[in-house]
């Protein structure tokens, strides 16, 4: 069930991205910030999380989860911190990726070379 | 002077509805459809790695972040195999809006900007794309974060 | 008015410089192309055993010059001027060949016209008794453009219908004032028209405009037609720019008809995966002279119009919300 409902929430947002890349004129960048930010801002409403609950890695591996993710590490730690927490939030859930991004891009860029 | 402005601009608008009414119209129905079940798939395969992680005793949130990386793994070695790209020819969005596409986006450039040296290129390129996200995540999850301080 | 001119933007040359040879090489997706026979050299890859993208291009041009003196029996010393151009910032696969060829250069830049630019200036240099050879050579590279005008390479990006895809490769023509077969006999110099299509992904509507005016002003300069050529060829519009040119020269009063092609959409097939058709300064280059040359040799065609175009835009210009200048040169080809 879980697995269903992450094939159909996960691939809804991103048939909404395409729609968003063929009949508008913003770029994939601009689409990319655009579901980071939706993400964030439906994280700080709470819906995000109820998303999570019922399609787990159908809301959480989207870039918008990411978004929410951000958003969910500096609600925590502004709750225990205070205004500190807004800062040192941010990379509480997301600190993990960011550096295996940059560690394994690093090491994946050194091996190979851009092929066609 | 005047006029000759006016013509200028109505010859300008003039073409442009004809490009508008000329070409191609992007395959909406087909793009959609298979950035769904693209996007889908690699959502599934992050739901894969997410119960593993459960299973082996970790709630749902605290499986989430090594979830995450386990995918922006597969997202850079598949880079690096020179798969994602053509992912990305043919699923658009499906391929991108994951975070294996973000992961993606990290390596792609790391890659192509390693020949203008591994600091001056690859290290300052490398968040070309991947950037604006994280700029644009971070500050909208500051805003919110004081907005909720603020409030309670 | 001066004695070469006719109308307001052709000149007719006096003595037409002869093309004495040619030198086309390309990459591997040209090479899967329905015209990859009519070139010189077909790379399997794109680096030419260079490190970077940017070498490789270097070497696609330096190669073609050379192919193309070896077949004149050429040394580099006995051509005047080299006329060189391509799409990199600071034209610098142009200027590095120039580098090693050694020959008086003058560098280009007129985006993917350049190929017509420069022949038609080296057929004036010649023509006006400044030199008695100059070698025109022109590149574009795949990897090189992606990398300057759109994303690093291996990334996620779905190609829009309306997008170009550059051709790899170098054309480079020798003109001389003696020899024999196919000759520049007109050239008309276009101007730069923005009808302020400001879509990055589709240069072919930008460029379609002056694409069209340089072919009506042609057209009404020499008192022609267009059934008056066996062919006539615009340089990379692709498949949507040829519509927007038909249109806007049938609101001209001037109708395209079967001799009508463009050189984007003959060097690849249909079944490869190209957006909207070939672009890059290679493409009407390495088609005209690959390709063209050798129809006319054969003596299919004695009489072709070719009007290279260009998009003057840089990734600077389309980010800061610029529109996207077109340019079109016109030459006509005789023998």
């Amino acid at each position: 069930m879980m697995y269903l409902m992450a094939f159909l929430v996960g691939g809804l947002i991103c048939g909404i991205g395409q729609l968003i890349l063929d009949y508008t004129r913003l770029t994939p960048g601009h689409m990319l910030v655009g579901f980071t930010v939706a993400g964030a801002l439906l994280g700080g409403l709470g819906v995000y999380e109820r998303f999570l609950k019922v399609a787990g890695a159908g809301a959480l591996v989207p870039v918008s989860g990411f978004g929410a993710s951000l958003v969910r590490g500096v609600l925590v730690e502004s709750g225990r911190l205070g205004w500190i927490g807004l800062f040192t939030g941010v990379f509480e859930f997301t600190g993990l990726g960011l550096a295996a991004a940059v560690f394994f891009g690093f090491l994946i860029a050194l091996i190979f070379n851009p092929r066609s | 002077m005047a006029n000759k402005l006016d013509e200028e601009q109505r010859k300008k608008d003039a073409y442009q509805r004809l490009v508008a009414r000329k070409k191609p119209k992007p395959r909406g129905f087909r793009n959609f459809v298979v950035a769904f079940i693209v996007g889908g798939l690699i959502c599934v395969v992050g739901q894969v790695v997410l119960s593993i992680f459960i299973a082996r005793g970790m709630s749902q949130d605290q499986a989430a972040a090594p979830t995450l990386a386990v995918m922006i793994f597969i997202g850079a070695l598949a880079t690096g195999l020179g798969i994602y790209d053509y992912l990305g020819e043919f699923a658009g969005a499906g391929a991108a809006v994951p975070i294996t596409g973000f992961s993606n986006t990290i390596v792609a450039a790391a890659m192509d900007f390693k020949r203008e040296g591994y600091v001056l290129g690859m290290g300052a390129k490398m968040f070309l794309i991947a950037g604006p996200v994280l700029v644009f995540g971070i500050i909208t999850a500051i805003f919110v974060g004081a907005i909720h301080l603020l409030t309670s | 008015m001066a004695a070469k001119r006719v109308g307001k933007r052709t000149i007719r040359l006096q003595n037409p410089p002869f093309i004495i040879a040619t030198g086309t090489i390309v990459g591997p997706q040209e090479g899967k192309g329905p015209l990859a026979d009519d070139f010189d050299v077909v790379s399997p890859n794109y680096t030419l055993g260079q490190k970077t993208p940017e070498q490789a291009e270097m070497r696609f041009l330096e190669e073609a010059a050379k192919i193309a003196l070896e077949k004149a029996g050429l040394q580099p010393h006995q051509v005047d001027y080299m006329l060189a151009g391509d799409l990199l910032n600071q034209i610098i696969s142009s200027s590095f060949a120039a580098r090693q060829l050694g020959i008086p250069y003058l560098g280009l830049y007129g985006a993917c016209s350049t190929f017509a630019e420069g022949v038609g200036l080296g057929s004036m240099i010649i023509d006006g008794g400044f030199a008695d050879r100059v070698l025109v050579a022109v590149s574009s590279h795949y990897q090189t453009a992606e990398r300057q005008y759109r994303y690093p390479i291996e990334l996620n990006i779905q190609r829009k219908l309306t997008a170009s895809y550059t051709v790899t490769g170098s054309g480079v023509a020798v003109l001389s004032n003696q020899g024999q077969g196919t000759r520049v006999t007109l050239v008309t110099v276009g101007v730069v028209l923005d009808l302020g299509i400001k879509d990055p992904n589709d240069m072919g509507s930008a460029m379609a405009p002056a694409a069209a005016d340089t072919l009506f002003w042609h057209f009404s300069d020499t008192g022609t037609r267009p059934e008056d050529y066996d062919m006539i060829l615009t340089g990379d519009l692709g498949r949507v720019g040829r519509v927007m040119l038909l249109e806007v020269l049938k609101d001209k009063g001037i109708i395209l008809e079967d001799n009508y092609n463009d050189c984007g959409l003959m060097i690849y097939s249909d079944k490869q995966k190209v957006g909207a058709g070939g672009s890059g300064c290679a493409c009407s280059a390495v088609v005209t002279l690959g390709h063209i040359l050798r129809r006319m040799q054969n003596g299919e065609l004695s009489k072709v119009l070719v009007a290279s175009t260009g998009a003057l835009l840089s990734p600077l210009s389309y980010q800061q919300g610029e529109s996207v200048p077109g340019i079109a040169h016109a030459i006509v080809l005789e023998r």
